[in-house]
């Protein structure tokens, strides 16, 4: 009887392992164990609370872009590239502005999410109407924003910005104090991150937006057909891009406390590798935040722990084009391996 | 009965096609309703203008007796009617529950997801037609039966009066048929009127209460199927008889085209053995799960096989990819047309001459385009192609259209050795009919020809010999001129 019951207990257990393992998020996640185990062993000043608020911190910009750039590339399959533009250009806006005229953080966090909307709307706009694909119209708006930013600013660099970015950028919880006297502690940034992360998930997962996002990126046709509102839906997938990009400009500006016009832009690449790293099928329909989550945070232990190694940065750049060119091969070789598994043969002896 | 619906006096053209010329319709309400004719005769433009996807040019629509101006494809579901198109409109990437339910939770407001209600909606609507399906797999990694399934619980989920099906059992194995027709005579019993488009006279047959022909844009009769049978049904679709000739393989002792000797793939086949003389033509039959699919894709290099031996022209060769297959003068004409041998958006002509471009050069090696087009219409001809003229863009075809331009594009190629997957599915009759004396033209010009079929009838018309696979394995060979039908089926289904 208890051997009987041991046994049942030890099979949903498995089955259970089973059902996780499908899971993508999984394998991510044991792999940043590993990689963390690794980087520990050979610095163990890695894994101290000092160093990983540091890293959860300034990856938090990147983490917010990638919740957005995830539903965009859920829904067309194709990625935005434009939201580094936005980003940069919401960023001098707004250090610009508070300078003139002040205002409280509330208010530069909400008109940097309003610009944000704004410019994301042009995409959405353009690639519903114009049936454009939209690496195609983001990379013209991409260029478009970030052009422009030039031709206003001349590219000059802000080193001061009003203080509220300062005292909202050094909000700690948990802080302690180091031995060289300085706090540290789990940033707000990195809670913005999270809230980002938790709101895309909310919306991916539990609304019928979100499952319109996943219904258009899986057959468009069909839910054309079905009636599902492509407009409203495309608009929002790339509003909100456009508004956690606006956000994620505030957390930079807070973080750096300076405008180098040409800082984000440059980074897409990073944020969209996090992004298949976390799951997301390179031809639209797949994809969570969790994974986008961990796939920013892989990619920022790695960045920290090749520093710690004294490793020279490019193998950073390396690693980003080697986890995109196998998550798209990886991509492709299962679309493939489905199709062809559809029919197995039992054959008989 | 009552009359659930009715057309009258529809037209619609489209840019050179006038596609429907003032047609009369009435379906009743819970019949099960059969339309049928030759490819490109209207059938699935009808259906367009009842699911409201295209609007007629004039014409009216009566629904439950009230005339409606037009119907829009949210008014549509509204009045209770729904299509599932031949793409099933399915999302691959979904669940099986949330495929289901998306229309019903639509309709409802949308809003945030209860997912508990989504397993309830579609089991609900699974319980209606008594299947059971894994709520939790994903539909892309279904196999097309029970996507279609999955699609009818769909409609299930609303307050359905009327179901469309457009060629429903086109690329459906034959298990499956059956299992959809009775699906279908289950609906029937819960009073939900059914439009079944079919090529396949015997299911026709089997399920219809009313047969509706159509021929050119125009109704020509709708009849209960007691008053028709086959002859009768392909005179009213095609104003010809079809006559019926049988395969005689001339000489026994050609030489031998191909011979294969104990291929084996690991979870495809076993010790395959076979051979082709010239001019023979071979009929290859098994349920889907069989073997037989796999075997073609090794032979044709796109899964090669693990172990074996394979002689063509008696020397032996290696076949790793397709490449080797064509070298070898070994042409295949996939099953899955639709999606593997087509570019849509170019034209017909594109399409038909893109595997022998090498051999239309003219002057400074370059395409030479009068060449080109005159090879184009040769078989638009050939395989009577319904298409104004040969630069229209494949996609405005019909869809029998779309198929008899990948055959086309197979055959022109004339290979030595020909394997054809399904070669006549979602072709009417006269197509069909112009497809088997094409191939039987080849066979008598020397080619070898493995034709891998469903249809045990078109196998014993076809073919001299018929091998019989089951579980990777080929277990019987009969010769056609002394087999039946039923004989073959009964070896097909026979447990192993
Ligand atoms: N969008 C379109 N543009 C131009 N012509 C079209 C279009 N849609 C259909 N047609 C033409 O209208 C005619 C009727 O086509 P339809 O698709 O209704 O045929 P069908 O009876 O369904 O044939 P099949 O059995 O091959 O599916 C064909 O000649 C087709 O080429
Ligand atoms: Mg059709």
């Amino acid at each position: 009887m208890r051997a009987e019951g041991q046994r049942l207990a030890g099979a949903t257990v498995a089955a259970m392992l089973r059902q996780l393992l499908r899971h993508n998020e999984t394998w991510l996640a044991i792999l940043i164990v590993v990689l963390c185990a690794g980087i520990t062993i050979a610095n163990p000043a890695f894994l101290t609370y000092e160093n990983v608020a540091g890293f959860l911190k300034s990856s938090s910009m990147t983490g917010i872009m990638a919740v957005g750039v995830l539903i965009v590339l859920i829904l067309s399959g194709s990625p935005d590239v434009s939201f580094t533009a936005i980003a940069q250009v919401v960023e001098y806006a707004v250090a610009v502005a508070t300078l003139q005229w002040g205002g409280n953080i509330y208010l530069a966090l909400a008109a940097a999410a309003a610009m944000g909307v704004l410019m994301g709307l042009v995409n959405g706009a353009i690639v519903h109407w114009f049936r454009v694909p939209t690496i195609i119209v983001t990379i013209a708006t991409f260029n478009i924003y970030f052009g422009m930013l030039y031709v206003i600013t001349h590219g000059k660099l802000i080193n001061l910005v009003h203080p509220m970015f300062r005292d909202f950028g050094n909000t700690l919880l948990f802080s302690r104090v180091s031995s060289i006297g300085a706090s540290y502690g789990l940033s707000l940034m990195t809670l913005v991150w999270l809230a980002a992360v938790l709101l895309g998930w909310f919306i991916l997962r539990k609304t019928f937006l979100g499952r319109s996002v996943f219904a258009i990126g899986g057959n468009e046709v069909a839910a054309e057909r079905l009636g599902i509102a492509m407009l409203r839906t495309r608009l929002f997938a790339f509003g909100f891009v456009g508004l956690l990009s606006g956000v994620a400009a505030v957390v930079h500006l807070s973080i750096v406390q300076a405008v180098v016009p040409n800082i984000i832009v440059g980074k897409e690449l990073e944020v969209i590798a996090a992004v298949v790293l976390g799951g997301a099928s390179v031809f639209g329909g797949k994809g969570t935040a969790l994974g986008a989550a961990l796939g920013v945070l892989l990619f920022a232990i790695l960045n920290n722990g090749l520093t710690l190694l004294n490793v020279s940065s490019y193998w950073y750049n390396v690693t980003i084009g080697v986890v995109i060119t196998v998550a798209i091969t990886n991509s492709a070789y299962q679309a493939l391996r489905r199709r062809r598994a559809r029919v197995h043969v039992k054959v008989e002896a | 009965m009552e009359e659930f619906l009715r057309l009258e006096k529809i037209h619609k053209s489209f840019v050179g096609v006038h596609a429907l010329k003032g047609v009369d319709f009435t379906l009743r309400k819970g019949e099960i309703h059969c339309l049928v004719g030759e490819n490109g005769c209207g059938k699935s433009t009808l259906i367009k203008i009842i699911s409201g996807v295209l609007q007629p040019d004039s014409g009216r629509i009566v629904v439950e007796g009230q005339p409606v101006a037009s119907l829009g494809s949210a008014a549509t579901m509204a009045r209770g009617i729904q299509v599932i198109y031949q793409d099933l409109s399915l999302f691959p990437n979904l669940t099986v529950a949330e495929n289901i339910a998306i229309a019903e939770v639509k309709e409802r407001g949308g809003g945030v997801v209860d997912w508990d209600e989504v397993r309830r909606i579609a089991r609900a609507a699974m319980a209606r037609i008594r299947v059971d399906l894994d709520l939790d797999a994903e539909v892309g990694e279904l196999p097309i039966g029970v996507q279609q399934l999955v699609a009818i619980c769909r409609a299930l989920t609303s307050d359905l009066k009327l179901l469309i099906l457009d060629e429903p059992t086109a690329s459906l194995p034959k298990h499956d048929i059956e299992n959809l027709l009775s699906v279908v005579r289950d609906l029937q019993a819960h009073g939900i009127a059914v439009l079944f488009v079919s090529h396949k006279l015997n299911e026709i047959f089997a399920v219809a209460e009313r047969i509706t022909v159509f021929r050119d844009g125009e109704r020509v009769a709708t009849l209960p199927p007691n008053e028709l049978d086959d002859d009768r049904l392909v005179a009213l679709m095609t104003g010809r008889t079809l006559a019926r000739k049988v395969f005689a393989f001339a000489d026994a002792s050609a030489r031998k085209v191909l011979e294969v000797r104990g291929l084996s793939k690991r979870n495809h086949f076993a010790d395959v053995s076979l051979e082709l003389r010239a001019g023979e033509i071979v009929g290859l039959t098994g349920l889907i799960g069989s073997g037989r699919t796999e075997l073609a894709l090794a032979l044709f290099g796109i899964s090669p096989a693990e172990s074996g031996e394979i002689r063509v022209e008696g020397k032996p060769v290696q076949i790793r990819s397709v490449q080797d297959a064509v070298a070898a003068g070994i042409a295949y004409v996939p099953e899955n047309r639709l999606v593997q041998g087509l570019v849509m958006k170019h034209s017909v002509e594109a399409n038909v001459t893109a595997t022998v471009l090498d051999r239309l050069l003219g002057r400074l090696g370059l395409v030479d385009p009068a060449r080109k087009q005159a090879l184009a219409r040769e078989w638009i001809k050939a395989l009577g192609i319904k298409v104004s003229n040969p630069a229209v863009p494949v996609q405005t075809l019909s869809g029998g259209n779309q198929q008899k331009v990948v055959i086309a594009k197979w055959l022109a190629a004339s290979p030595r050795i020909l394997i054809l997957d399904g070669p006549t599915v979602g072709v009417d009759v006269m197509a069909k009919a112009a497809i088997h004396d094409y191939v039987r033209g080849l066979a008598a010009r020397g080619m070898a020809v493995l034709l891998i079929t469903d249809e045990e009838a078109e196998a014993v018309a076809n073919t001299n010999r018929i091998l019989i696979m089951r579980a990777g394995r080929i277990r019987d060979e009969i010769v056609a001129a002394a087999a039946e039908a039923e004989q073959v089926q009964q070896l097909v289904e026979a447990p192993s």
